[in-house]
């Protein structure tokens, strides 16, 4: 039953690119073929990271920014590379990238700088020059939208718990996209005077609407505030540019771009970086230390306290070179440019298999522009877990839930959604097998 | 392979033709519980008599496995009393966690053994013991108010 397909422009020599990934020629739950669509919850390795990593250990594995023996030269050299590599990648200077554990710590170094920097200033306790900006008033505004990940949400709430500062949002429409004209949700209706951060994804996670982000980066800088930007569904999955996008932060995370779990990245701009208090704090982040008090080193090492994940950060070098060589099946394409048109064909070949299918409702854009490749839906009268389910049991592994954008689900009346996402391993077959799975389940529960 | 041993027909049953389902009055305790991994909920109230439950009201939204194992939890308790109840949540609950090792015994669980399936599927355990839980606190919420301050 498996359909056959004309040649679709874009797409990457699909075969090819999966043989690089050992899992997926495992099979799961009784022979079946994986057919992998939770990318955008992690995404599988490639062979060339494992072995980075796997080199990393068997050869230079030291403590980073530590110790002056050959292998303490070695490790530091791999783990400073890996950034260097990384920020080539986005357009950002290697010292404007700060290591983390994940994104949703990335974003909460720069939640806590205001905080920090709040509470250091209440006790008149020492700042670094600019950190002003930081400091927060009862009152001021703190703009996120609806459609955030809870990563991108939680942490604002929490800084406004501890400043006095007061949570605004901007909006979605029906289609799941940001309502900026909207007369009460709308981006000027919710920025003013007193907004000091505006933080949005640049791709919801959810949905794969991609925000207008340097729209809203002006307006936002327009009234002085800061733009935070998730950009975990974003930097996987297209070609970045931190000076085109217009953000003064952005986070993502390694795991959901072929690289290791355990590594995320923050990119800030430097003078904000250098104007920011310290998050964790120990040891490799200080200046000098003394009992009365510390002096902190310059970012980025002021925010990397303790022995860094330098395998992580080896392992997604690995991963954004495997990226930046991958190229479309036709040559017309590479690097990025290449995995958003094969994604953007995906998708475009999911948004109509989907559409046409009885009891089966999109939510998010319906067509693929400004759009990315997370496709989500409800079936009528079938809850996603049961949807997933049945999917899981013929070897299509979705993500099922609110997929840790519940006030998103809440807004669109809906309780819990099946979201397939595509990544550079994924074929036309693997659609073709998930509006299959999706059909079995119409049928095993009685609703088709 | 596993759907039909999973979805066993009591629970396909107690899904689409739920036992017991809305909220009523009078109760003695009213809970209500989340999933928080897919956001399905769970709103319960427990009446008692003495130490008879005799009504057990539910209302949420949730997948197959969690509303039909509320409308088992009903079926199953109501007109028990309250120690009975509670073993036999004892017993659903081992059941659950026993990653398809436990054999149920089905003078105890009645129709809650056909969750037997579930347990091999971790992910769906909690599905399976939202009910549970939110009796288990109901109940307890309703005896601790009901108990008479112990004479000095």
């Amino acid at each position: 039953m498996t359909a056959v397909h004309a040649p679709v422009s874009g797409l990457l020599d699909v075969e090819r690119v999966a043989a690089d990934f050992p899992i997926l020629s495992r099979t799961v739950r009784g022979g079946n073929r994986l057919v992998y669509l939770d990318s955008g919850a992690t995404s599988q390795k490639p062979v060339s990271v494992l072995d980075a990593e796997r080199d990393f250990y068997t050869r230079h594995n030291a403590a980073v920014h530590r110790g002056a023996h050959l292998l303490a030269e070695e490790a530091t050299d791999a783990y400073e590379a890996a950034r260097a590599t990384i920020a080539a990648l986005i357009g950002a200077e290697t010292r404007e990238l700060v290591f983390t554990k994940n994104a949703t710590e990335a974003l909460n170094l720069v939640s806590y700088a205001f905080s920090n920097a709040t509470a250091k200033a209440q006790h008149g306790r020492p700042l670094p020059s600019g950190a002003e900006r930081f400091v927060l008033r009862p009152g001021d505004e703190i703009v996120v939208t609806e459609m955030e990940h809870h990563a991108n949400l939680v942490p604002w709430q929490e800084v406004c718990d501890k400043t006095g500062a007061v949570l605004r949002w901007i909006g979605i429409d029906d289609q799941g996209r940001l309502d900026l004209d909207h007369p009460e949700h709308g981006l000027h209706a919710v920025l003013g005077e007193r907004t000091r951060v505006v933080a949005l994804a640049h791709q919801s996670n959810v949905l794969g609407t991609v925000t207008p982000v340097r729209v809203v980066a002006d307006a936002a800088h327009a009234v002085g505030a800061l733009v935070v930007v998730d950009a975990c569904q974003s930097v996987p999955h297209m070609p970045i540019d931190v000076a085109d996008l217009g953000a003064d932060y952005i986070a993502f995370s390694g795991h959901k771009m072929l690289g290791p779990s355990g590594i995320g990245v923050l990119w800030g701009r430097y003078d904000l970086l250098e104007a920011m208090p310290p998050f964790l704090t120990g040891g490799s982040m200080i200046e000098v230390v003394r009992m009365e008090g510390s002096t902190f080193a310059p970012p980025p090492q002021r925010f990397e306290a303790g022995v860094p994940m330098a395998a992580q950060a080896v392992g997604l070098g690995a991963a954004v070179d495997y990226l930046q060589a991958l190229t479309s099946a036709d040559g017309s394409l590479s690097g990025l440019a290449a995995v958003a048109a094969h994604e953007h064909a995906l998708t475009a070949y999911a948004l109509g298999s989907l559409a046409e299918m009885p009891g089966v409702r999109l939510i998010g854009p319906a067509d693929t522009t400004s759009r990315g490749a997370a496709v989500s839906f409800v079936v009528e009268g079938i809850h996603a877990h049961d949807v997933g389910q049945v999917l899981d049991d013929r070897g299509v592994e979705v993500r099922v839930g609110h997929h840790c954008a519940w006030p998103l689900h809440r807004r669109l009346g809906v309780a819990a959604s099946t979201r397939a996402t595509f990544y550079v391993y994924n074929g036309l077959r693997d659609v073709d097998d998930l509006v299959a799975g999706v059909r079995h389940a119409q049928s095993f529960f009685g609703v088709a | 392979m596993d759907l039909e041993s999973l979805y066993q027909e009591i629970i396909l049953d107690h899904y689409k033709r739920p036992r017991g389902r809305g909220l009523r009055e009078p109760f003695d305790a009213e809970v209500h519980h989340v999933n928080p991994t897919c956001g399905d909920e769970l709103t319960l109230r427990v009446t008692l008599d003495g130490d008879v439950i005799t009504d057990i009201s539910y209302d949420g939204q949730g997948c197959s496995i969690s509303q039909a194992s509320a409308s088992v939890l009903h079926e199953q308790l109501v007109g028990e009393t309250v120690a009975t109840g509670l073993a036999t949540t004892d017993a659903f609950v081992t059941l659950m966690q026993g990653r398809g090792r436990v054999e149920p015994d089905e003078d105890v669980l009645g129709d809650a053994v056909a969750f037997a399936g579930v347990a091999k599927y971790p992910a769906r355990v909690k599905c399976a013991l939202l009910g549970w839980m939110a009796w288990k606190d109901a109940v307890s919420q309703a005896v601790a108010s009901e108990t008479p301050e112990v004479a000095p």
